[in-house]
């Protein structure tokens, strides 16, 4: 059979046609993307990587919003040089809970995978309201608009309630106290008492006036919170004594956040 | 002219009464969302040269990208492959597009997604992956008119008089399908809650990456290849009334093109966190597309085989050669660029966005500025442009800008990478980022001017087609074949076919 001479059979039949069309272009897509959600053999065992607390979500979010993601990745590559100039390169399980990735595509800024406390909260803040101000060569945009804007509050709970849907494991209790965790995080000690906080995502939680003005929680506080735990959360010496092989159920974070109770 | 005029003089002319008004409507949104789609990337490309241009917290660059983005691909390119699609199916199958209300709605409800996404960008309103940014809702809207879409051109397809489905619609079929299934599997995502805009997608991490770059690559593959050749495959013929130089190229150049092209996505993603086999999958189809790739350019370039005089002389046959010498190179370009240990140096720098420009510009803008200048004599009963003069002139004006703009990203880009890379002999980086941003400032400003030309090319279009639609004919005009024009506005009014 001589599939150049019997192709007639197809241009005379459009649905048959239409048919072969669509299972020819599933098959790629099909081999690549299944075998990806056998998440086992994708993210490699970590300790430390935790679901966005609620104020570092809002930050998520208005990174999302502002389309930072044009201009900056979040995706160190196992090169030389990268490795020297932005730190350890990314892995698997640092952006498991980014519905979607934020890995970007373009480098008109520096990558900001391993940005967090990499500078101080005030720097954080100039660079917002004027990024000429403290880096004369820059190009970014100004966002000085962030510190007027407060973030919202009462939203954060329903945020929560469909990452979870998706697959990010809030409890009930990180949901209920969504609000109150934010406005803890973005106070901190001695204002305000963070043991929940503490309690619901660990010790290591950034909690302080991270924008510098104690009368609003504003969208410049919940970005720096998101920007100073980019790339924080991964226990690179704990994760040493890990067994790359031992691939189980813990490598997907659910045993690390119970264990926090 | 009115549009019954048009209907009764093409009803007499043929035995089909063809449904040119839904042609011509999209035929003036492409022209419309083109201009404001370069406009919009000619400006974001001077706030990389001058960042005083972004005006918080609306009008900045990461709010405007994605709609300068959407307004070229999705505006201009879709409103390009509506009117082509419908035109060519109705004339290759003989017989009256399927559907005048769903036809029409195709076109409002398309003009409506665009406003919807549109806005959605500067208020902030967005999924931020690139080339879906739009939220849930506007998705969910898309998602009926594409439906619609599929359906009119099927029943179109189905009562035709030809026995054959000519290649054209092979293209557009496989362009229409696929791009239905891209758009709803990247888009699986749960709203907040239905009063909010904001949603999240399901997948998450390295899952959300490769679906994303699926989606990502073949945007490219078969919105703004597979469909736009489909519109060489009619219209390079038909204006250098030639056949299309091999069926059978065309039958293995279709199958494997979109076999393979499904498959490239990954080399996006190279040295990230996506497993290793997926991306070694991804380099190595993105290399194997070469070929498919070049086939159709033979086919389109070969086409003229025996009537190259025609090159000489007729501008609007320039524009669809020049657009498959582009799509040439930048196929070349592409596997090239896939290759892991290029990508390690082109990845993430301007170098890319070059590449995409070469495509879009030089292929999928001359392709359908080509088309449109077929088109728009035809659809308004002329029996040419305006002036093919001024299409002359918009071709140079526009290939120079093509070559301002990819000749500056190349050398930056590059340029950027080795920076990044460089060492120096104590063994620290050489350079501090923002140097290398620094150093790109001048080439920003040659991308601008480059776009710039590029838009006055595209205004000069628009003008061109105002004064054919008129009916006007320029002085000391000649035709395609070289023979002086009649000024007279009688002379045109006699019907071209």
């Amino acid at each position: 059979m001589n599939p150049l001479k019997n192709h007639e059979f197809l241009e005379k039949r459009s649905i048959v046609l239409l048919l072969a069309i669509i299972v020819t272009v599933l098959i790629g897509g099909i081999v690549e993307i299944v075998p990806l959600f056998r998440q086992e053999t994708v993210i490699e065992p970590v300790k430390g990587v935790r679901p966005y607390t609620p104020l570092e979500l809002a930050g998520y979010n208005i990174y999302l919003r502002e389309g930072c993601y044009n201009c900056h990745s979040q995706q160190i590559r196992p090169l030389r040089d990268e490795v020297t100039r932005y730190g350890h390169y990314s892995l698997a399980a640092e952006s498991m809970y980014d519905h979607p990735f934020q890995w970007g595509s373009k480098r008109t800024g520096p990558d900001l995978a391993r940005v967090g406390k990499k500078y101080s909260d005030a720097w954080h803040v100039a660079h917002m309201m004027n990024p000429r101000s403290v880096v004369p060569e820059s190009i970014m945009p100004s966002y000085s608009f962030l510190m007027n804007r407060g973030v919202k509050m009462h939203d954060l709970g329903h945020h929560l309630s469909a990452l979870k849907a998706v697959g990010v494991p809030y409890d009930e209790a990180m949901i209920e106290n969504a609000d109150k965790d934010a406005y803890a995080q973005a106070n901190g000690e001695p204002r305000v008492d963070i043991a929940g906080l503490q309690e619901r995502y660990g010790e290591n939680v950034n909690a302080r006036d991270f924008d510098g003005q104690p009368n609003i929680v504003s969208e410049m506080d919940a970005l720096i919170a998101y920007l100073q735990v980019l790339g924080t959360m991964v226990d690179f010496e704990a994760t040493k004594d890990v067994d790359p092989g031992a691939v189980s159920k813990a490598t997907l974070g659910q045993d690390d956040m119970e264990g926090g109770e | 002219m009115s549009k019954e005029a048009t209907d009764s003089q093409i009803s007499t002319g043929h035995v089909v009464d063809y449904n040119y008004d839904i042609v011509r409507k999209f035929t003036l949104a492409t022209t419309f969302w083109g201009v404001i789609g370069l406009m919009g990337g000619v400006f974001i490309a001077l706030q990389m040269a001058f960042p005083v241009l972004n005006l918080e917290p609306y009008l900045t660059f990461g709010r405007l990208r994605p709609l300068h983005t959407s307004a070229v691909i999705f505006a201009f390119g879709g409103n390009a492959l509506f009117a082509t699609s419908y035109y060519v199916v109705q004339r290759t199958c003989r017989a009256r597009l399927w559907g005048d209300r769903a036809a029409s709605f195709t076109f409002w409800g398309y003009q409506a997604f665009i406003i919807m996404a549109a806005l959605g960008y500067v208020l902030g309103v967005t999924q931020a992956k690139e080339y879906a940014e739009p939220e849930w809702y506007a998705d969910l809207w898309l998602t009926a008119v594409w439906v619609t879409y599929l359906v009119v051109y099927m029943m179109t397809v189905i009562k035709r008089k030809e026995p054959h489905l000519y290649v054209a619609n092979w293209f557009f079929l496989a362009f229409i399908i696929t791009v239905a299934v891209l758009h709803i599997g990247n888009n699986l995502s749960l709203p907040v809650d239905w009063r909010y805009a904001k949603s999240y997608s399901v997948p998450a991490g390295v899952q959300s990456a490769m679906i994303q770059w699926w989606y990502g690559h073949n945007a490219v593959g078969f919105f703004l290849t597979a469909g736009f050749l489909g519109m060489m495959y009619y219209f390079i013929p038909k204006r250098a009334e030639r056949p299309v130089y091999s069926y059978r190229l065309s039958i293995v150049h279709f199958w494997s093109l979109i076999f393979i092209y499904i498959w490239a996505g990954p080399h996006h993603l190279h040295y990230t966190a996506l497993p290793d086999w997926a991306q070694t999958l991804g380099m190595t189809f993105s290399i194997m597309l070469w070929m498919p790739s070049w086939g159709g350019m033979i086919n389109g370039m070969m086409t003229l085989s025996g009537a190259w005089h025609k090159l000489r002389k007729d501008p609007v046959l320039q524009f669809m050669i020049v657009a498959l010498a582009f799509y040439g190179m930048s196929t070349f370009e592409g596997p090239l660029m896939s290759i892991r240990a290029v990508n390690a140096l082109s990845h993430y720098t301007d170098w890319t966005i070059g590449h995409v420009h070469s495509g879009a510009l030089g292929w999928v803008g001359f392709i359908t500025f080509g088309c449109l200048y077929y088109l728009v004599p035809k659809l308004w009963n002329r029996e040419e442009v305006y002036s093919l003069k001024l299409v002359s002139l918009h071709l140079w004006i526009a290939t120079f800008g093509i070559v301002l703009y990819i000749t500056s990203m190349w050398v930056s880009g590059i340029m950027q990478g080795l920076m990044w890379r460089s060492y120096n002999e104590y063994g620290f980086l050489t350079y501090s980022f923002v140097e290398t941003v620094q150093a790109m400032h001048p080439y920003y400003i040659i991308r601008a001017c480059g776009g710039l030309l590029y838009l006055a090319g595209a205004l000069i279009m628009t003008y061109n087609f105002y004064r054919t639609i008129k009916g006007d004919v320029a002085v000391n005009e000649v035709d395609k074949d070289g023979n002086p024009r009649q000024t007279t506005r009688a002379a045109v009014l006699v019907a071209a076919e």
